[in-house]
């Protein structure tokens, strides 16, 4: 079994700041992490691993800084790591992003044949979700997205059983190998890496690729030339009128809000308990 | 490509079990209006199995016309079957702009048909227009999860697509008495050559904590300051009836489970009363809740954000005016005797 | 089979990297763990990285590492409730190479300063903490960390895990730290436009100023704030001791806000943005308190050994020449192979050898005095600047007359013995 886990180098965006002068990011204060969702790609296809044995390979698109990534998705348990940088990747939007990846696991596919690639469900610095699903139709294997459970994997048969979360509730799928998952966050918990792992990892030394390492690469689809959509403007929505500001000390203001609550406008009322 | 040829606003009419998602209603609200600004039709497409009662329903709801493709294989969401009905009708009848719902199935479907249709696809967007004279979509969403919005256009390829939040967009009151046109396409498609089969489908509404139901809401914020001071909210919740929520940073924190979460990347409410509890008010979150239809904010800055979407603001220590508002709560209960709920004012 | 390294560092500040990134530069195979996110994660320092001993290390380090600026200007300012008396040295030279000191953050530096050493050979691993040493016949020969099979071994195990190091206390080397051998240190990075920075503080481009401050910035306790210029934020902080926090019932985080609010360092905060709050132990107890530093296998080095210069705000330099010490006397130990004690002790005599203990030993009094004697933050900084106002103030008194108007005061309020013993107690403290 070969899994192919893509992951992204993200900044951390629970830290991560907006000057409000300039509506530019302040990066100063935030650091570069794996996205979260991929961590739990990563350790889902680990706990397949070890069910089935096997290989997981991990996939990157960034700069040559974001072969940290790779190195942490050693450390959760993947095998090995490549990472595709190029000046050509740059300004990729999904459409480009996936047409760049479903190169790579082309060579990757060619060198040991792949089984199954796991996504997280999106990137918490564009929050799309959209890349999973596109090289999955690159390659012409079925996507599974929202993926909370993986309940099966049949090697013999060539099926997998998934659990897919749903708006409301979920759906027990099964599909044929090879295909892509993305997965919540739901689907597992990481385990804290053991120390031979860590030790693995620092050493570890990523497979890096760039354009002219791949095979059959339509230049023009790569990178901001690649990408159908661009960003027009960033702007800070005009802020609304505003409500009532409810003045006084702490005890009166407590005292109108309640009022407000409940004898202007009723929405709140008192339903008798032998109701 | 001619971009002459792509004329029309199209929405992805989603039904689950024969019933239309809300999400495309809202949308063929602000598909309305979007065709009206272009002087185009409004469509609404859908697939699906024994689904033809539903196209006056689309109708009603603002379309001028609408695509179906009726077939058994189509009977429960799987991408790679939607997928090919949408191949057959997009390319045929070449639409300017298509919308789709940002549902699990409506982000599926885009993501994999805009790979296949070499065309832009923007995801979750908040906020809808068009650039009339150059036949441009914008389509604008929360950026970097914080304070700003970023409109995103594909100028250069077509369809212009993008997935729109659930709860954003408003819905018109349907018009029984509107007409459309209905057209119905034909598929070959084979269960045998399907790569994926639906075993099963379970609703499971218990696990999404009813935030989407709940009629009073109490969201609270990392200024709260720690999981303990946290708890105070859920008292307050217990006294009035309501549902606790949180913010991003609340959850990202561990205080509260994924669902709760309020905001881009959590749960969009519309509450009669929903109570801002020490939350700055951050655009992410701000587009979870902002239809709500009465906002309190309580925050210790008065220049929060959260003010200014909030009907009543009180600028104050929520550890300090909550335990009053709860003690204010407990003593008219125990002085009248009941329960306090929501209620509609008649 | 667990792995064996020749060295293992617990802890990549500035001593634990310093060392890893000699003995690596030395062929030895080395491994750094770090419990932080990432090196830099947890540390605080005021942010005043030392050129000299930073040099040593890497020579020519201001060409790459992520420095803030040059500090060309050092004030001290003895500060009253609405008034301060200020001295302090400006220089050019100190802006040109090879310079004297930079402000850096700590976030950054670290990161860099460790990645030198990853590129030197040494593995790092992060956010793994290690809970113990694993001994053998009186002998350390590795650690256990908290991870899944989280032991590995080495000759020999540099601690440098900083002011509370449990992992020498468990081999005994000290006991727990008395509260007046402490500083707690509490820091604010605060965001400001380069442009504010430099108009504020009389800069230009990439001039940078320091301000130490004494006197009602601790409210009159023992101990320092400061205030540093980096690029486009400012670092302000104040610490002092456990022992006179506990004594006078103060909360860190409510000096630090008074210091922020205090008239004299208001004007220069106004308009800034919060962008960090951090706060640290900082060891103060100087010579005296320096505990055993080798042991079997074992040696101790930068704040995990007390190595701190309380008195002119010196630890990180010290830091990382203990580290750079240690590493050197561990491959020599390597070369000879014996790590027993009295092999690697030849760290604890280099160290005796080096500006470090001869500083601290200048200063061994020092804190001690100020500790016990409050007067001289409490009573003597006001005095001063109560002389400065009267002396200054143009009211048609002669100035022979007001200076002895302020000697007068002075005496006064202390009696005359009393300020010759405050003197001389004090010169003693620091000769």
């Amino acid at each position: 079994m070969h899994i192919v886990v893509c992951v992204k180098q993200v900044p951390d965006t629970k830290i991560i700041k907006i000057n409000p002068k300039t509506n530019t990011l302040d990066r100063r204060s935030a650091p570069a992490i794996l996205n979260p969702y991929d961590a739990h790609a990563v350790q889902e296809a680990v706990s397949i691993r070890e069910k089935t044995g096997g290989t997981i390979s991990v996939l990157s698109m960034g700069p040559p800084q974001a072969t940290a990534v790779i190195k942490k998705s050693i450390e959760i348990g993947a095998d090995r790591g490549y990472l595709i940088t190029d000046r050509a990747f740059a300004g990729a939007d999904t459409l480009a992003t996936s047409y760049a990846l479903s190169k790579a696991l082309e060579r990757i596919n060619k060198e040991l044949p792949v089984d199954m690639v796991i996504c997280g469900k999106h990137a918490i610095d564009g929050d799309t979700g959209q890349v999973g699903p596109g090289i999955a139709r690159r390659m012409d294997i079925p996507p599974i997205t929202n993926v909370i459970e993986v309940s099966e994997v049949n090697l013999d048969e060539k099926t997998v059983l998934i659990k897919r979360k749903l708006s409301n509730g979920y759906e027990l799928i099964q599909a044929g190998l090879p295909c892509l998952l993305t997965v919540e966050k739901e689907v597992n918990q990481i385990e804290y890496s053991p120390m031979p792992n860590m030790i693995k990892a620092a050493r570890y030394e990523p497979v890096i690729w760039a354009v002219s390492d791949l095979e059959n690469v339509d230049r023009a689809q790569l990178g901001l030339k690649g990408s159908p959509t661009i960003v027009g403007k960033m702007f800070t929505p005009p802020r609304p009128e505003g409500g009532k500001k409810i003045e006084g000390t702490p005890d009166e203001k407590v005292k109108q809000l309640l009022d407000i609550l409940l004898e202007q406008k009723e929405v709140l009322t008192l339903q008798s308990s032998k109701q | 490509m001619n971009f002459d040829d792509y004329r029309g606003v199209w929405i992805f009419i989603e039904q689950n079990d024969g019933k239309i998602e809300g999400v495309s209603l809202e949308l063929l609200g602000a598909g309305r209006k979007l065709a009206d600004k272009l002087q185009v039709p409004l469509a609404g497409f859908l697939l699906g199995s024994g689904i033809k009662p539903l196209a006056n329903q689309v109708i009603a709801y603002g379309a001028d016309e609408v695509y179906l493709i009726d077939h058994p294989v189509l009977k429960d969401y799987r991408t790679e079957s939607y997928m090919k009905g949408v191949m057959q009708l997009v390319p045929k009848y070449k639409p300017e702009i298509i919308l789709y719902g940002a549902t699990p199935n409506g982000k599926d479907l885009a993501s994999a048909v805009a790979t296949d249709l070499v065309t832009g696809l923007t995801a979750d967007t908040t906020m809808l227009d068009v650039d009339v004279d150059n036949r441009l979509l914008e389509a604008s969403r929360p950026a970097f999860g914080g304070n700003i919005m970023a409109t995103i256009l594909c100028k250069k390829h077509r369809p212009q697509m993008a997935t729109v939040r659930p709860k954003v967009m408003k819905a018109l009151e349907p018009d029984t008495g509107r007409t459309g046109k209905i057209i119905e396409e034909s598929i070959t498609l084979k269960e045998e050559d399907m790569r994926t089969k639906v075993l099963r489908i379970v609703n499971d509404v218990t696990k999404k904590a009813n935030l989407a139901d709940a009629h009073v809401i109490v969201c609270g914020g990392k200024g709260m300051g720690d999981v303990q001071n946290f708890q105070i909210l859920y008292e307050l919740a217990d006294t009035i009836g309501a549902t606790v929520g949180g913010t991003r940073d609340v959850v990202e924190a561990g205080w509260l489970p994924h669902e709760l979460q309020i905001g881009q990347t959590g749960e969009t409410v519309t509450p009669k009363i929903y109570f801002a509890i020490a939350l700055s008010g951050a655009i992410q979150h701000v587009v979870g809740m902002k239809n709500s239809e009465l906002i309190i904010a309580i925050n210790k800055d008065p220049n929060a954000p959260i003010f200014d979407v909030a009907t009543y603001g009180i600028v104050g220590d929520a550890l300090e005016i909550v335990p009053k508002l709860i003690e204010q709560f407990k003593q008219l209960r125990n002085e009248k005797g009941g329960e306090l709920s929501y209620a509609r004012k008649i | 089979m667990p792995e064996k390294f020749d060295v293992i560092v617990v802890g990549a500040g500035p001593a634990g990297t310093s060392c890893a990134l000699v003995c690596a530069r030395n062929g030895l195979n080395v491994l750094l763990i770090e419990r932080g996110e990432y090196p830099g994660s947890k540390n605080v320092m005021g942010g005043v990285l030392y050129r000299a001993q930073m040099e040593d290390l890497i020579p020519e380090f201001w060409k790459e590492a992520p420095l803030e600026r040059p500090v060309i200007e050092q004030r001290f300012w003895m500060m009253d409730k609405e008034s301060v008396v200020q001295f302090g040295y400006k220089g050019l030279e100190w802006g040109v190479e090879p310079y004297n000191n930079f402000t850096v953050l700590r976030a950054q530096f670290d990161q860099w300063f460790a990645k030198k050493a990853v590129e030197a050979g040494a593995l790092l691993i992060n956010e793994t903490v290690v809970t113990e040493c694993i001994v053998e016949n009186g002998k350390v020969i590795g650690v256990r960390t908290d991870r899944p099979n989280g032991e590995v071994f080495a000759d020999v195990v540099v601690l440098a895990d900083g002011v509370n190091s449990l992992l020498s206390k468990q081999l005994g080397f000290h006991k727990e730290f008395r509260p007046d051998e402490v500083a707690l240190t509490v820091m604010e990075v605060i965001n400001l436009p380069k442009e504010k920075i430099n108009d504020r503080f009389n800069l230009e481009d990439n001039q940078g100023c320091t301000i130490e401050i004494f006197g009602d910035s601790t409210k009159g306790n023992l101990g320092t704030a400061f205030l540093y210029t980096n690029k486009d934020s400012l670092n302000i902080g104040v610490g002092t001791t456990l022992s006179s926090m506990i004594k006078s019932k103060m909360k860190p985080y409510d000096l630090l806000d008074y210091l922020k609010t205090h008239p004299m360092v208001k004007p220069m905060l106004a308009g800034g943005e919060s962008a960090e709050y951090l706060a640290h132990l900082i060891p103060e107890g100087g010579y005296r308190s320096v505990p055993k530093v080798a042991g079997n296998g074992v040696v101790v080095i930068g704040d995990a050994a007390q190595l701190v210069n309380a008195i002119h705000r010196e630890g990180s330099n010290m830091a990382m020449h203990s580290g750079m010490l240690a590493a050197e006397t561990v491959i020599e130990a390597k070369f000879r192979g014996d790590f027993s004690e009295s092999s690697l002790n030849l760290y604890r005599q280099k160290l005796y050898d080096s500006f470090i203990i001869k500083d601290l030993e200048k200063y061994k009094d020092a804190a001690h005095t100020f500790e016990k004697y409050p007067q001289y933050f409490k009573e003597y900084v006001p005095m001063m600047n109560k002389a400065m106002s009267k002396f200054f103030t143009v009211d048609g008194t002669p100035k022979r007359e007001k200076q002895k108007e302020i000697m007068k005061s002075v005496t006064a309020e202390r009696g005359t013995i009393k300020v010759i013993q405050d003197i001389y107690r004090a010169w003693k403290a620091v000769k």
